[in-house]
C-alpha cells in the first residue's frame, strides 16, 4: 500500500506554474508545530494524495488565523493576522479550503467574510465524509477498527459553533466500529478545556480541570479509542488519559488518522 | 353600590396602568442605553424562531420534566388570562360573568376547561416549589442565587398559587349562589371548584355574596399587582421571552462580533484601501467596561433572564469549580443596569457614579475562566447569549488597559513575531512535510 510517494504541494509553486488547486489545505498552527498534530497533518495529506485530490498548502506562507488573539481580546492582532491571510488567499485566487482545525475552520469561515477573505470553507470531518460518500475512499470491512469502542468527543467550535454534528460519527460508522456516545455529547457535548484561548494560559482556580471531568466521561464509555476533530481537544484529552494513566489502554486519535490507519496509509 | 365598585375598578386600573407604564418606560429607556446593534431584516426567519422558541417552548425540552410543568403553567397563564378580559369588563361595567349568557352552554365548558388549567398550574407550582425548596435542584442553589433571588422566585410561585385558589373560592362561592339566588347566571357544575363547595356550604347567602366578591376583587387586583411587581423581578421572560427571541442571533454561534473601528485601523496601518477614510472615527472605548458599552440586545437578554441557571448548569468552568456562572452575568448585567437606571431617574450620576459592571459587578477570574464553549448559549430556553458580554468585556481588559495574564500576553507577542501562537521560527512551519514519506512505526 505504501509505495505511493505523498506529495504536497506549496501554493507558491503551484500559482509559479500557473496552476491552481482544487482546494487549499489550511494546516494551522497545531498542525504544522504541534508533535502529536502534525501527524493528523500527513495522515489527511496521504488520504488527500490516495484519492488523487488536486491541493495545496500555503506552506511557510501560511500564518495563525488570529483565533486565539480575538477570544483572548486582541482585536487588533486579530485583524491585522486576518487581513494578512486574507490578502494572501486573494492573491491566490483562493475559493475552497479544507482544514482539520476547527478553530481555524470556525474563523476562516464565518469571520474572515466581514473582512473581505470569501472562501467556501468546510472542516476535514466533512470532507472526509463526502469523500467516503463519493466512495473516494472505501473502507473494507473497516479494517482494524471493525467493531471496536470508539466513543467522539465533539468539539464545540465545530458542534455548538458551527453545528456540525454528524459528519465525523458518519466518518466513525464507516469504520464498521462501535460508536458509543458519552452522557453529554452533541449539543450538550462537554467542552474540553481549551477553547477561548484557554490553550495559552493555566486554567483559573476550581475544583479540577474541564480535561480531567471530560475524560473521566470518555473512559466511562468504556471504548477503547477517543476519537476527536480538534487539535486542542486532542491534547486535552490525551493529557486527561495520561493524567488516569490509561494512555496504554485507550488512544486518542484524530478521525483523519483512524481513516489513513483503516485504509492502511 | 355597583356605581361605587365600578369606580374604584376603574381607580384601580387606572393606578396599575400607571406604574405599568412607568417602570415599561423606564425598562425601554434603560435597554437604550445600550450600543446600536442592526436585528433587522430576515423578518420571517426572526418570526420563525420566536414561534419555535418562545411561543413553541422548544429549548425547554432539552430538560422534560420542568419543561412539562412549565408548560402548564405557560398555558395556563395565556388561557386563564382570556377569563381576565370578563373580569375586566365586568368591572368596568358592574355586569357579572359578562360572557355567560352570550356563550349559553358552552360557558361552562370553558370554565371547566379554565379550571383544568388552573389544577395543572397549581400542580406545577406546588412541584416548582418542591423542586427550589426541599429537592433543592443545584441549579437553584448556586451561589449567585442569594437571598432575594430565591425570594423573588418563591414569591413568584407563591402569588400564582394564591390567585388560583381565588379563581376557585370564587367559582365554586358563585355555584352555591347560582341555587339560592336567580341573579347569578347557571354555568353548570364546575369540576375543581365544585369540590370546593362542602366548605362554603353552611354558609349564609350574605357571606357567600361577600366570598365571592371578596375572590374576585382578590384576583383581579392581585393580578395586576402582580404584573406590576413582575417588572421588578425575574419574571419579566413572560414578555419578553418573544422580542428577545425574535431579535436572536441569527449567525453561526462561533461568529464573534466584529470590530469595524479597528478594521479601519488595521487597514490603514497596511496600506490597504479604506472606504470612508475621512469620516471621523467612532468615539467610544474598545470592547466593554460598563452597560453602556454593551449592545441593547445584550441588555435586553440581561431583562429576559429568568434565572433559571440551565447556563450555569452547562458552562465547563462552573461545573469544574471555577468562578463563572453565565446566570451571574446576566444578573449582574441587569443589576448593574437598574442601578444605573434608578440613579439616572433620581436625577443621580447614572454611569458616572464611580463604578462599572467589570470590578464592581463581574470580576477578571469569571471572565477568564470562559471556553467560549457556548454551552450557555445553546441552553437558555430564550436565547440569552451571556458568551458575548464576556467576549466584549474581554476586549476591554486587553485594548483599553492591556490587562491580560502574563501567558496571553507572551501569545500575543509569539503570534506578531512569528504568525503562530506558539514560540517557533515561521521558517518550520512547513517541515512537517519532510518526513511524509518515512515509513511510520
Amino acid at each position: 500500500m505504501s509505495e505511493i510517494e505523498y506529495k504536497v504541494p506549496v501554493m507558491a509553486d503551484m500559482a509559479a506554474q500557473g496552476q491552481s488547486p482544487e482546494v487549499l489545505f489550511w494546516v494551522g498552527c497545531a498542525g504544522s508545530f504541534d508533535e502529536r498534530y502534525k501527524q493528523v497533518t500527513r495522515a489527511f495529506v496521504k488520504i488527500l494524495n490516495k484519492v488523487g485530490v488536486s491541493f495545496a498548502v500555503l506552506g511557510p506562507e501560511e500564518s495563525c488565523t488570529g483565533d486565539p488573539a480575538r477570544r483572548a481580546g486582541n482585536e487588533f492582532l486579530f485583524q491585522m493576522q486576518a487581513m494578512s491571510n486574507i490578502q494572501l488567499m486573494n492573491a491566490y485566487e483562493i475559493k475552497k479550503i479544507v482544514t482539520a482545525c476547527p478553530h481555524c475552520f470556525n474563523t476562516l469561515k464565518n469571520e474572515y467574510p466581514e473582512l473581505g477573505g470569501n472562501y467556501e470553507v468546510i472542516h476535514h470531518s466533512t470532507y472526509l465524509q463526502q469523500l467516503i460518500n463519493e466512495g473516494k475512499v472505501k473502507l473494507q470491512g473497516g479494517g482494524e477498527f471493525k467493531g471496536k469502542k470508539i466513543t467522539y468527543h465533539d468539539s464545540c467550535y465545530l458542534g455548538r459553533a458551527n453545528k456540525v454534528y454528524e459528519a465525523p460519527r458518519e466518518v466513525l460508522q464507516a469504520l464498521d466500529a462501535e460508536l458509543v456516545e458519552m452522557k453529554r455529547c452533541k449539543t450538550k457535548g462537554l467542552c474540553c478545556g481549551a477553547g477561548g484561548a484557554q490553550m495559552f494560559k493555566e486554567p483559573e482556580k476550581g475544583k479540577k480541570d474541564i480535561n480531567i471531568e471530560r475524560t473521566e466521561e470518555a473512559l466511562e464509555t468504556g471504548a477503547k479509542i477517543i476519537a476527536a476533530a480538534c487539535p486542542f481537544c486532542l491534547t486535552m484529552m490525551a493529557d486527561g488519559v495520561k493524567n488516569k494513566e490509561k494512555e496504554a489502554e485507550v488512544a486518542v486519535m484524530d478521525i483523519a488518522e483512524l481513516i489513513a490507519k483503516a485504509e492502511g496509509l | 353600590m355597583a356605581y361605587l365598585s365600578q369606580i374604584a375598578f376603574i381607580a384601580v386600573l387606572g393606578v396599575a396602568i400607571y406604574f405599568l407604564y412607568k417602570r415599561i418606560s423606564r425598562i425601554k429607556k434603560n435597554i437604550q442605553l445600550g450600543k446600536a446593534l442592526d436585528r433587522s431584516g430576515n423578518t420571517s426567519e426572526r418570526m420563525k424562531t420566536m414561534l419555535l422558541v418562545a411561543f413553541g417552548q422548544q429549548k425547554m425540552f432539552k430538560r422534560i420534566i420542568p419543561a412539562i410543568l412549565h408548560l402548564f403553567i405557560y398555558v395556563g397563564f395565556l388561557i386563564i388570562n382570556l377569563e381576565v378580559l370578563e373580569f375586566v369588563i365586568d368591572g368596568l361595567f358592574g355586569t357579572h360573568r359578562f360572557f355567560a349568557p352570550y356563550l349559553g352552554s358552552f360557558y361552562g365548558v370553558l370554565m371547566n376547561g379554565f379550571e383544568v388549567l388552573v389544577a395543572l398550574v397549581l400542580f406545577s407550582c406546588v412541584a416548582f416549589l418542591v423542586r427550589r425548596n426541599v429537592l433543592k435542584v443545584p441549579r437553584f442553589q448556586s451561589a449567585e442565587m442569594t437571598s432575594w433571588p430565591r425570594l423573588d422566585a418563591n414569591l413568584i410561585l407563591v402569588i400564582e398559587i394564591v390567585l388560583m385558589f381565588a379563581i376557585l373560592t370564587m367559582n365554586a362561592t358563585d355555584q352555591i349562589l347560582q341555587g339560592r339566588d336567580a341573579g347569578y347566571y347557571a354555568t353548570g357544575s364546575i369540576f375543581f371548584s365544585a369540590l370546593f363547595i362542602p366548605l362554603f356550604e353552611g354558609l349564609s347567602t350574605g357571606t357567600l355574596i361577600f366570598i365571592e366578591r371578596f375572590a374576585w376583587w382578590f384576583h383581579i387586583v392581585g393580578i395586576l399587582a402582580f404584573a406590576v411587581y413582575v417588572t421588578y423581578s425575574k419574571h419579566l421572560h413572560i414578555f419578553l421571552a418573544f422580542p428577545n427571541t425574535y431579535f436572536s442571533n441569527l449567525n453561526a454561534k462561533g461568529q464573534m462580533q466584529n470590530m469595524p473601528e479597528v478594521t479601519k485601523e488595521v487597514k490603514m496601518m497596511l496600506n490597504l484601501p479604506v472606504e470612508n477614510a475621512d469620516a471621523p472615527a467612532e468615539i467610544g472605548r474598545f470592547g466593554a467596561k460598563d452597560v453602556n458599552d454593551l449592545s441593547w440586545k445584550n441588555l435586553m437578554d440581561a431583562y429576559s433572564c429568568t434565572e433559571c441557571g440551565r447556563c450555569t448548569a452547562e458552562c465547563p468552568a462552573n461545573l469544574t469549580g471555577k468562578k463563572l456562572s453565565p446566570r451571574k452575568i446576566m444578573m449582574d448585567t441587569r443589576d448593574r443596569l437598574e442601578e444605573v437606571g434608578k440613579s439616572l431617574e433620581a436625577g443621580g450620576p447614572g454611569l458616572e457614579d464611580g463604578k462599572s459592571l467589570i470590578d464592581d459587578y463581574i470580576t477578571r477570574e469569571e471572565l477568564l475562566a470562559c471556553t467560549s464553549c457556548n454551552a450557555c448559549v445553546e441552553a437558555c430556553p430564550v436565547t440569552i447569549d451571556p458568551l458575548s458580554i464576556i467576549l466584549q468585556m474581554r476586549r476591554y481588559a486587553v485594548m483599553e488597559e492591556s490587562n491580560a495574564p502574563a501567558s496571553w500576553n507572551s501569545m500575543f507577542s509569539n503570534m506578531e513575531t512569528s504568525f503562530s501562537p506558539w514560540k517557533f521560527a515561521p521558517s518550520d512551519r512547513f517541515n512537517w512535510a519532510n518526513d511524509i514519506n518515512k515509513k511510520q512505526s
